[in-house]
């Protein structure tokens, strides 16, 4: 292997993924408003373009070009090294989901599971430090919230992970997709789905568990102190997020880039990008949907539910699929 | 010097600089992410060493676990910049130094002592995942359970520690989490 396979390769093939999830992070922004709208009864952003299709440009336009601010107080270095933080584990957790037979994501590697358990684990830091160096009060109270409910959250994740890897068996992805699986373990997978989306509803600090940033009694959370492109990196990274984690749930619950029964995709493999854009695009209305319909938690109810329902609940899961594997497999 | 050689001499030089700088910096928020930068690129060459298991296992338990409890410590206790009491007892760190000196002593006099025995080709594939699993579950099934025991005893202790003496529970004990 020389150092154009090495290198070049996958560089190209990092930066055209990175220009499409950033331009789908653009999307998912305008998306989500429509969506509100239509939620709320109103029409939403319509003055930009067809359809208020250019107002994801018109905004990125206004976040660079506004005044680049770092107040005084700041522990400079760490405050200017968050958002990127917040950003890179939403971007490189990539590296690993299978996005089509025959388009390889950028490192298929034998353990591409694990690789998703680690990002998950460093996805907090943007958010903690942030806090941390904006040397304020409010956003100190949000960064403590956002790590402990993180932490508590990343348990039953972690857990229900285990369970779908029992059932796997294997650690790279392109394994789990590809391999067939019996009726009973689709059913037995999806009886979990709603708890997994509750924890990474959680873990993307997206409402109604967005209570780091709780505008109303936080002012804004970690990101109080930020502005400008900044404060564009923080919701860049909480929406790729959005995105990533929708990706995850389609290869790990709904087959990934494969269609239904196995229709279509062995005939024309270069459907599966899309086939797993349109599970993520389904998957995306899931989180907004929520997002318009329930209100916020209390923070100790929030921290209860982890504790006391989720963990237990994910625990005896894990034991039953270890069983089921066991008697069945 | 080939790619792996100037790859590993960066890699390594990056960790040993983060290294110093976990005991240098004056911040203690600092320190904790000089550590961090110390776990990743450990991580990094355990990749290198066809250790893939090993470099997950890495940055998910010490970065994506004790050091976030770390910074989560002393965002609670608060943290200015330390004046630490090793400052006024002015032995400690020459003690540190004779001390770090006397190991690195130790582990080259083991090197240097051990002849270069071509590699076991099994060692060589430790890091992978269902080689790992498969001798930990297997030959190492007892000290497995006995991690298991003392986790649950440290489990327990902090049950304990964290346990109020009051024997009606009100509703607010639940936040200590």
């Amino acid at each position: 292997m020389d150092w154009f396979e090495l290198i070049v390769i996958p560089t190209i093939r990092s930066l055209v993924l990175i220009v499409v999830l950033l331009t789908g992070f653009a999307y998912l922004t305008w998306y989500e408003r429509k969506l509100l709208a239509r939620f709320h009864v109103r029409y939403g952003p319509n003055r930009a373009g067809p359809f208020g299709l250019l107002q994801p440009v018109a905004d990125a336009v206004k976040a660079v070009f506004k005044e680049e601010v770092i107040p005084n107080h700041v522990d400079k270095a760490v405050y200017l090294l968050a958002p990127a933080l917040a950003l890179i584990p939403a971007l490189i957790i990539w590296a690993v989901i299978p996005i089509g037979k025959g388009f390889p994501a950028v490192a298929d590697v034998p353990i591409g599971f694990l690789w998703i358990l680690a990002v998950a684990g460093i996805e907090s830091y943007g958010v903690i430090l942030a806090g941390w160096s904006s040397n304020n009060n409010y956003s100190l109270l949000g960064a403590l919230r956002s790590s402990a409910q993180m932490i508590s959250y990343e348990l039953p994740l972690g857990l229900f992970l285990i369970s779908i890897l029992l059932l796997a068996g294997d650690f790279s992805l392109v394994n789990l997709v590809e391999a067939p699986r019996a009726w009973w373990e689709w059913i037995w997978l999806w009886i979990m789905f709603p708890l997994f989306f509750i924890c990474i509803l959680a873990e993307t600090n997206r409402s109604p568990f967005d209570l780091p940033e709780t505008e109303n009694e936080l002012v804004a959370g970690f990101q109080t102190e930020y502005g400008g492109i900044k404060f564009a990196l923080f919701f860049m990274a909480e929406y790729i997020n959005m995105i990533t984690t929708s990706a995850i749930m389609a290869t790990l619950f709904f087959g990934g880039y494969r269609l239904p029964f196995g229709i279509g995709g062995e005939i024309m493999p270069w459907l599966g990008p899309f086939i797993l854009a349109g599970k993520v695009v389904v998957l995306l209305f899931l989180f907004i949907w929520v997002r318009a319909s329930l209100g916020r938690p209390r923070y100790d109810q929030l921290m209860r539910f982890s504790w006391k329902t989720l963990l237990p609940i994910s625990l005896g899961y894990m034991i039953i699929t270890a069983l089921l594997v066991v008697f069945f497999k | 010097m080939d790619f792996a050689m100037i790859f590993f001499i960066l890699v390594g030089a990056l960790s040993v600089g983060a290294a110093v700088g976990v005991v240098t910096s004056k911040i203690a928020v600092h320190s904790a992410l000089f550590l961090l930068v110390h776990f990743a690129t450990l991580a990094i060459l355990y990749v290198t060493l066809n250790a893939q298991f090993l470099a997950a296992a890495q940055v998910i338990i010490y970065a994506g676990g004790i050091v976030i409890l770390i910074l989560f410590v002393i965002m609670l206790i608060g943290s200015g910049p330390m004046e630490t009491r090793a400052a006024y007892r002015s032995w400690v760190p020459y003690a540190g130094l004779a001390l770090g000196i006397l190991m690195l002593a130790g582990v080259s006099l083991t090197l240097l002592q051990t002849p270069a025995a071509p590699i076991d080709p099994e060692a060589n594939q430790g890091g992978v995942p269902i080689v790992v699993g498969l001798t930990l579950y297997s030959q190492n099934i007892l000290l497995v359970q006995l991690a298991a025991i003392l986790l649950l005893v440290a489990l327990i202790g902090a049950l304990l520690l964290a346990r109020r003496p009051k024997p009606e529970e009100s509703s607010t004990s639940n936040l200590r989490s």
